[in-house]
């Protein structure tokens, strides 16, 4: 068999997909639940690199993992918190506000990185304790599936957990119905007195747990270290991974996975003598194919005439 | 005084909002320098001290004015395009192949590189803008992920096919002398391309002040219903302004290669693209303030690499001021319960002026 | 009889400085029907708003159940005991009947949990106390207009309110729907409720009210009870001034057919017949009436004539050209002009200056431009010409068009749309919303130009404006025209009712009405 089929087919090729996946799912599931409640949240990148930060911040200064965790998720959570001040309270445009903290993030990580290691260099990093792998008790030993889906660090199952997690929030509880009422008419909500601003703020700071989840995974996961913008702009993807999923759990699920089995080519013919850069375009070209695509399919379900498409688009777009 | 306050509202919560974004550097200064003062000094003086600081200033606002025009023309067609970053990037790539592969006079040279910039920057901008006008797709994900394929594309492009392997790093050949922009100031890198930026930049204002097609993208970005309801082609105006966007991009990218460098050296893309949204935010979209915003960004830029170079403050500390000005200039509440006060006095002002007369 | 509700010397100014209530004062009895009315912009929203918690006053008192409140939210009065029922219904539409209601409320499961089963059997329980049939596991989106206010005062009752406000609940409903929902309201106020609502429609208000509360110019001018007012006094009150009810003068140009309509029909996404067969002249000199009540096609219908959207068969014929299908440019080149449903969608930008937007259909011709140069000497002298020729109030043409009240908008849009010297002028709600001065105005406007001989395709839900202006009226029921009088002053609204309720049909009409 041809080599590059071979890993292809190979289950360390399958492992490496569920690795590669686990930092886009998170952020998407921010993406998703923002995108419900009726705002666009681009700032994962941000909350992303902040925690990814903090839980290496903390992790250096206490060895507690358990510290680590919550300090990652806390200052995910603050920073979409401030961006819910800023476009809620003061009313900032959130895609704006969101490239400004996104510019924050990678300004202050750098900024403190510098302050406490003293290296002005762009290379410095941050040694960090990592979250265990986990190998699960009888999967393990199946053949091939305990292969692929055992043994993956513990935050890679919390991801998988956080679809479910997401799906219970948002069509099981009161705040989820709250949260959809609010994206379909913030009018109908806060004439029954539900607060709209406040309802977009607990969502945004959800934004900010998964994207936290997802930063941590890459700086204490991933990897064992912080280095400056390490995301990548996986924050990003996580929006084209949201918007091709429908904003739904499994879609999303199913779209970090499509993202990640893209990914995970990339650096397995990677080896190959092709232009490295040529592969590396792969996943971005594949998400714009999707996104066409998608919105193909968005204006195909209507079978309507070029004008009322045009119309349909009018009005959809923006 | 106070209608002057609410005549000009906006502006002056503009430097405010600026005002407030210098104080915090000042403060981070304070905290985190040895030698605050000295610090303080190289930050904000620092730039205007020597003739090839002061000149970089100038070198660093052309590609960011021209970015930031790019972005406010799409912007002002409320679409939300980020990426002037990956037109820049593409268009240097492409214009500088093409440069150091062809012989021919400067003065079909010169010309010739710049438009060949400009069509590779529009049609950067064409894809996402058909894309969003006939179906729908966001065009901010359409113009993330152009972005990261241009980096991508333009690097293969110079070091596979294009790069100069006498160098001791990777950087594409020298561009021949008939395809660059002479420095007119000896001892500083001022080159045409500077002057040009600012002249492409009231252009623009002109086209989007002065003209029917400006006047129809600003139409459809202020209310695109209006716009269709009024015989104005949305979908044109949808796609021309990102085209019109993409080659102004694409422009600011290669004037650089051809004014200072001489050669495609960009390893990792130079953010430019990000730093025009910058400058537009600070600018509101207008051609004329976005000359001042982008001479102000570099001026802050080129303080924090002087202050990195000369003292113990981490350039990165600019970024943190330009999120804090970006943050308070898009905050349209700021300083709101302000002019409502203002405001509520004036109409009792008003009010009582009233009943006295009748 | 007791007070529930007691407003005093209420002062509200909004953020551009604009005072929406100036010493107001009020008492609604318990246990009646209390109405407010006034023109558009007389400030009954905005004391509506400050009642409901939405917005707060700068000054004055306000007293529910002889205690003082000081609501900061809709929560606070929803707790108190009052409910609102606003104009654009404040529904979730992907979310069911049940889901809406109990929107903020929620019956919760182990705390954290929504209880689905106690979601439904509550809403059923007391849709059913109160005798309003709704089916509550269908979706918002899956209902008529009617049920879904239903749904709405459901809503309120459901959070036991006392005192109900209703935002001009009429407005949408149809005449049929009307009288349930006065049935609604008696049998509300039978088992102790007490309704305050605010309307225009006077008749509705000497129907149903008890006591009446006019404002006008953001004060009150009177509480009264209705009995002892007429609605010739209350109009009076409003405007100070009698308002014409009488219809127009015949027209002295009749002239040709300018606009042929044939066999239009118009499918939409969703595979409805939005649109179907429909035949119609309209003549020169004429105004054509479309009555009909709101959402049975007229949109569509503008839409398609318009050029905002292409027809799926049938013809349009302008001058003999079909103009089925060509964009709205070349529509408006061919002599069309345009006066839009709703003003600030496609009306107006409302960011923009006057002068902007009264060129948005000519800018590119002479002397708007010249090549590709706009010449806003040119603009600016024409728009001034305008705002004087069309009576708009504004300190200039550089003014942002939003900043202007309700009528002054809808005015710049009249004026542009007359000033293009158009044959044809489709007429969609030209005076929805606006004070009664500029209705008066613009329909001063529209009789003007029947008289120079331009065709007038008037749509309205306001029957009053139809019987008053039409020539000629037709109506439309479901997408197809169902009745046609040739001559509207001898028509009334009690003849095209059934019509429009789809109780009656002409004869062999089907789609067939042939004007």
């Amino acid at each position: 068999m041809n080599p590059l089929l071979k890993s292809i087919f190979s289950t360390e090729f399958a492992f490496a997909v569920i690795r590669v996946m686990t930092p886009l799912l998170l952020p998407a599931l921010g993406v998703a639940i923002t995108n419900l409640a009726g705002s666009v949240n681009i700032a994962l990148e941000g909350i992303m690199l902040i925690a990814a930060f903090f839980g290496v911040l903390v992790s250096a200064f206490t060895g507690s993992l358990f510290l680590s965790l919550l300090a990652g998720i806390a200052a995910g959570v603050a920073l979409a918190a401030i961006l819910g001040y800023f476009h809620l309270k003061l009313k900032a445009d959130i895609i704006l506000g969101a490239i400004a903290l996104n510019l924050f993030a990678a300004g202050f990580t750098i900024f403190m990185l510098f302050l406490i290691t003293g290296d002005k260099g762009s290379t410095s990093s941050l040694k960090s304790l990592v979250f265990p792998s986990v190998h699960i008790p009888l999967i393990r030993h199946i053949p091939v599936l305990g292969d692929i889906v055992s043994g993956h660090n513990v935050l890679t199952y919390v991801a998988v957990l956080m679809v479910l997690v997401f799906y219970i929030i948002v069509y099981k509880t009161p705040l989820g119905l709250r949260i959809r009422a609010v994206g379909q008419n913030p009018d109908a909500a806060a004439s029954v007195g539900i607060k709209v601003d406040r309802i977009k703020l607990y969502a945004l700071m959800l934004s900010g747990f998964f994207g936290a989840l997802g930063g941590l995974y890459l700086s204490m996961g991933y990897v064992s270290w912080f280095s400056r913008d390490m995301t990548a702009g996986r924050g990003f993807i996580a929006i084209a991974a949201s918007t091709l999923g429908g904003n739904l759990p499994m879609g999303t699920f199913l779209a970090s996975l499509l993202f990640g089995v893209v990914n995970a080519f990339a650096i397995y013919i990677a080896s190959l003598n092709v232009p490295s850069e040529l592969i590396q375009m792969i996943p971005y070209l594949v998400t714009l194919v999707a996104l066409t695509i998608f919105s193909l399919r968005t204006l195909r379900k209507r079978p309507a005439k070029k004008e009322e498409k045009k119309l349909h688009v009018d009005e959809a777009a923006l | 005084m106070e209608k002057f306050i609410l005549k000009n509202f906006t502006l002056i919560r503009t430097i405010i909002a600026i005002a407030i974004g210098v104080a915090v550097s000042v403060l981070l200064i304070y905290l985190i320098s040895a030698t605050p003062s000295g610090s303080l000094k190289y930050f904000f003086v620092g730039p205007l001290l020597s003739k090839s600081r002061l000149s970089n200033v100038f070198e660093m606002a052309a590609p960011i004015m021209l970015c930031g025009v790019a972005i406010a023309v799409a912007f002002q067609a409320e679409q939300f395009n980020i990426g002037a970053e990956g037109a820049l990037y593409i268009s240097a790539a492409v214009a500088t192949a093409f440069a150091v592969s062809t012989h021919m006079p400067a003065i079909l040279h010169i010309p010739l590189t710049i438009l060949i910039a400009a069509c590779v920057g529009a049609a950067w901008g064409f894809v996402p803008g058909i894309l969003k006008a006939k179906l729908g797709a966001s065009e901010l994900v359409a113009t993330l992920m152009m972005n990261y394929i241009a980096y991508f594309l333009g690097l293969y492009l110079i070091n596979y096919h294009f790069r100069d392997k006498s160098a001791g790093y990777l950087v594409s050949y020298a561009l021949p002398e008939t395809a660059r922009l002479g420095q007119f100031i000896p001892g500083t890198r001022m080159h045409w391309g500077i002057i040009l930026a600012v002249i492409i930049a009231v252009l623009v204002y002109f086209f989007l002040y002065h003209t029917t097609t400006g006047y129809e993208i600003r139409m459809t970005g202020s209310n695109r219903k209006f716009a269709r309801f009024g015989g104005i082609n949305i979908i044109k105006v949808v796609i021309l302004s990102q085209v019109i966007s993409g080659a102004l991009a694409g422009v600011g990218g290669i004037f650089e290669v051809m004014g200072i460098h001489g050669r495609f050296n960009w390893q990792t893309s130079p953010g430019y693209g990000w730093d025009g949204v910058i400058v537009a935010i600070i600018g509101r979209n207008h051609p004329i303030l976005i000359i001042f915003a982008s001479l102000f960004l570099s001026y802050l830029r080129v303080g924090g690499s002087v202050v990195n170079l000369m003292a113990d403050v981490p350039t990165e500390m600019v970024s943190v001021i330009q999120s804090v000005i970006i943050l308070l200039i898009t905050a349209e509440a700021f300083l709101s319960r302000w002019k409502y006060r203002i405001t509520v006095r004036e109409a009792e002002r008003e009010e009582k002026i009233h009943e006295s007369a009748s | 009889m007791s007070t529930i509700l007691e407003i005093e010397n209420i002062l509200k100014v909004y953020p551009d400085g604009v005072i929406a209530n100036r010493d107001v004062s009020l008492r609604v009895e318990d246990n009646t029907i209390h109405a407010v009315v006034g023109e558009n912009g007389a400030g009954k929203s905005t004391l509506m708003k400050i009642i409901f918690g939405i917005t707060s006053p700068q000054e004055g008192t306000i007293r529910f159940r002889g205690k003082e409140v000081r609501f900061k939210s809709p929560n606070d009065a929803i707790r108190s005991g009052i409910g609102m029922v606003h104009q654009h219904l404040m529904l979730a539409p992907d979310l069911t009947v049940a889901e809406n209601m109990v929107l903020g409320i929620e019956p919760r499961k182990r705390k954290l949990f929504l209880d689905q089963e106690e979601t439904l059997r509550t809403s059923k329980k007391v849709s059913e106390e109160y005798g309003l049939d709704v089916p509550v596991e269908k979706k918002i989106r899956d209902l008529p207009i009617g049920v879904r206010q239903r749904v709405e005062i459901l809503k309120a009752l459901f959070r036991n309110a006392e005192l109900l406000i209703l935002d001009e609940p009429t407005a949408v409903l149809t005449p049929q729907e009307v009288e349930v929902l006065f049935k609604t309201l008696f049998k509300l106020k039978e088992n102790g409720k007490t309704i305050l609502f605010i309307s225009h429609k006077l008749k509705e208000v000497k129907q149903i009210a008890d006591r009446v509360t006019v404002m006008r110019d953001s004060r009150v001018i009177t509480t009264e009870e209705a009995s002892h007012l007429t609605e010739e006094k209350i109009a009076h009150l409003m405007v100070g001034r009698d308002i014409a009810g009488d219809r127009l003068p015949p027209s002295p140009a009749l002239g040709d057919i300018r606009m042929s309509v044939r066999d239009l029909c118009y499918v939409t996404d969703e595979n409805i017949r939005a649109l179907n067969n429909i035949n119609f002249d309209l003549r020169a000199g004429e105004i054509l009436g479309l009555a009909g009540v709101e959402g049975n096609g007229q949109t569509y219908l503008i839409k398609t004539l318009t050029g905002l959207l292409e027809p799926t068969s049938g013809d349009i014929l302008l001058e003999n050209r079909n103009i089925a299908g060509l964009s709205p440019r070349q529509v408006r080149e061919l002599g069309l002009s345009h006066i839009p449903e709703d003003r600030m969608d496609d009306g107006v930008a409302e960011h923009t200056s006057l002068e902007e937007n009264f060129i948005v259909d000519r800018y590119y011709k002479q002397p708007f431009s010249r090549g590709i140069r706009l010449r806003w000497k040119d603009i600016t002298s024409h728009s001034m010409d305008l705002i004087k020729r069309f009576q708009i109030l504004t300190k200039n043409s550089r003014t942002p068009v939003g900043s202007l009240s309700g009528g002054n908008i809808q005015k710049v849009v009249v004026a542009r749309e007359l000033s293009s010297d158009p044959e044809v002028i489709i007429a969609a709600q030209p005076t929805r919303g606006v004070d009664v001065g500029s209705e008066e105005h613009i329909h001063s406007i529209l009789k003007e130009a029947r008289d120079r001989g331009k065709a007038v395709f008037l749509v309205s839900a306001d029957l009053d404006e139809i019987l008053k202006l039409s020539t000629r009226v037709i109506v439309i029921y479901n997408g197809g025209l169902v009745a046609h009088f040739p001559d509207a002053s001898a028509v009334t609204d009690k003849d095209l009712g059934p019509y429009m309720l789809g109780v009656k049909k002409e004869e062999g009409s089907s789609g067939k009405i042939h004007p």
